[in-house]
């Protein structure tokens, strides 16, 4: 039939596989990069325009406030497209389409094909994360910043982007298909507000249960870290606290998304 | 059937496989062992719910099992589950193509997953659309495509990579005929080029066209495994000859009944009461071709003082092997 094989002794080893799937998932972002934009940046930039912008200048809110707003959304915009970028895509491709079985039958171990939506997710969420400064220089005139603060903010930007896709893969893995609208519903808007994204956390003081609250949300020390490193001067948790519980929570997440994962690729 | 570990002619062997599912009441696999030589197509028979899914879904490494051992092409599949990945192909029952992609790039990527070099994915591929009549529209999206197409996609795809052993999942359930033809076709030239095949199906006719071998299980264990003709020979006594007699001479069933039994070649004679039809209805249980019988029959008739006036021969089927087997139908 076939007068090309495709040789069954070629070379080969896991991480040709894991580039493989890794370039199918970066051609589809690429390919729908202008819709993607639209869908990630619509949100943050909407939330700068009113409180950054809108409110500042109605005077509601003080001029200071976007040094508290713009790393907040920053963080916001990588965790949030990170964690959409794998929960809803996760959940469709295990039941409706499943679509990620030609993935699971790739030689490669199943963990890491877990790994790659996670990377690819991340990836996404630092892309949306970095256009916030564009947008930001072009709708506030300027944005915080200090000298020397590249590296961490980068770092941390990705890690929060890491936190977001891991966060993506708990849920697409842990919640049953039939409940995921409603499980998207009551998550996404509490992960959204209690980020510490609009407020500093350490002025909560007076209110202490949202203080709580927020303390155990992941996002809470994206933001802090961004704020600490951009905007010194808003009270923030110092930023070396910020990054252990960040990285630990990634790597908490990442296990139980994994077992997550693992539990739905194998019967 | 005893499986040497090291026999390269076995492509696929499975030794005492057990798979039960937690909170399961029963095993769904319960200890079947069986192998499957390199170049055949071996068909896995079972009514819904028999255990050839999980069975096959641990082949291809995607359930485990919990106990037991399994070989694809001399990988364990428990031990190595990516080489065993490098190996074997799967074409799913339910569409699985990425809707993201074009047809001929569900064919290009999946060859990537599994290390495919460039300048021979892309030959191969268009080689692959033109046999399977994709070439027309290589870059159309899998949802625009019809049934019987979309599962030439997937064979086409499971293919890329060139796998020694091919797992087809009920081929042609939901596909029209001339699409089943056409499958049951492609199965046969890979089985020429010396693909190994195997295929779980509920359609006793495909498991009876495509088959060197067929393994019939039900509730988890396996009830026999032997080549499609094999197992209808054993079904001894399921042939038969229906004959409607008349009376000419003879007074009373009896007379034409005494004779026919006292053949050497027939096992037992049945009268079947048929209101229906005027004369006398009996079924002939025979041990060799019924064919071959129907002139000693109606002789014996005859001389028996009636005349045999309609006769049908009834060989067993598959089906009839399952029904015996398993006691009930499957559709």
């Amino acid at each position: 039939m076939t007068t090309v094989r495709a040789g069954r002794g070629r070379p080969w080893s896991p991480w040709r596989a894991f580039l493989a799937i890794l370039r199918r998932d970066l051609y589809v972002t690429g390919r729908e990069f202008p819709f993607f934009l639209a869908q990630v940046i619509l949100q943050p930039l909407f939330l700068l325009f009113v409180f950054g912008k809108v409110l500042t200048q109605l005077g509601y809110a003080r001029p200071g406030y976007v040094d508290v707003l713009f790393p907040g959304l920053v963080a916001l915009a990588a965790v949030l497209t990170g964690f959409q970028s794998t929960a809803l895509p996760l959940v469709i491709e295990f039941s409706y389409s499943n679509e990620i079985e030609d993935r699971l039958l790739a030689p490669l171990p199943i963990g890491a094909v877990a790994l790659e939506k996670v990377v690819v997710s991340a990836m996404r969420g630092t892309i949306a994360a970095a256009v916030m400064f564009p947008i930001g220089l072009w709708l506030l005139g300027s944005i915080p910043w200090t000298a020397g603060a590249a590296v961490g903010v980068s770092v941390m930007t990705v890690v929060g982007a890491l936190i977001g896709a891991a966060m993506g893969l708990v849920l697409g893995t842990f919640v049953s298909p039939n409940r995921i609208n409603l499980t998207f519903a009551l998550v996404t808007t509490p992960l959204l507000f209690t980020g510490s994204s609009q407020y500093p956390w350490p002025s909560l003081t007076h209110i202490r249960w949202f203080q709580v609250v927020s303390a155990l949300n992941p996002m809470t020390y994206v933001s802090e870290g961004l704020r600490g490193l951009m905007a010194p001067n808003v009270p923030h948790i110092q930023t070396w606290i910020c990054f252990v519980a960040a990285i630990g929570s990634l790597v908490v997440l990442t296990a139980v998304g994994m077992v997550g994962f693992l539990r739905r690729a194998l019967g | 059937m005893d499986v040497d570990d090291k026999d390269p002619e076995v492509a696929v062997e499975v030794a005492d496989l057990v798979k039960r599912y937690p909170k399961a009441p029963v095993d769904s696999v319960g200890g079947i062992s069986f192998g499957v030589r390199r170049g055949e197509v071996f068909g896995f028979l079972g009514p819904n719910g028999a255990g050839k899914t999980t069975t096959i879904g641990i082949l291809t490494t995607r359930i485990r099992p919990t106990a037991g051992r399994a070989r694809v092409a001399g990988v364990d599949v428990m031990a190595d589950p990516v080489g065993a990945r490098r190996v074997l192909g799967v074409v799913p029952q339910q569409n699985n193509l990425d809707r993201s992609l074009s047809v001929r790039q569900n064919l290009l990527f999946h060859a990537s997953y599994h290390g495919v070099p460039r300048a021979v994915r892309k030959t191969r591929a268009d080689e692959l659309l033109a046999q399977f009549g994709l070439a027309d529209r290589p870059n159309g999206r899998p949802d625009d495509f019809s049934g019987g197409q979309i599962q030439r996609m997937m064979i086409a795809r499971a293919l890329m990579h060139d796998p020694t052993v091919l797992f087809l999942d009920e081929p042609s359930t939901g596909l029209d005929p001339a699409a089943r033809l056409f499958t049951w076709e492609r199965v046969a030239q890979l089985k020429a080029e010396g693909t190994t095949v195997v295929i779980t199906t509920h359609d006793m006719e495909e498991a009876a066209t495509l088959s060197d071998r067929v393994a019939i299980i039900d509730h988890g264990k396996l009830l026999a495994l032997d080549t499609p003709n094999a197992l209808v020979r054993g079904m001894a006594g399921e042939r038969t000859l229906d004959c409607l007699v008349e009376a000419e001479h003879a007074s009373d069933p009896a007379a034409v009944h005494g004779p026919l039994d006292g053949l050497a070649a027939v096992d037992r004679v049945e009268e079947l009461d048929d209101p229906e039809v005027s004369g006398w209805r009996f079924r002939v249980y025979v041990q060799s071709d019924p064919a071959s019988l129907v002139a000693l029959v109606a002789q014996v008739i005859s001389d028996a003082g009636a005349r045999l006036v309609d006769v049908r021969l009834g060989e067993p089927t598959l089906e009839d092997v399952f029904i015996h087997l398993t006691g009930r139908s499957l559709r």
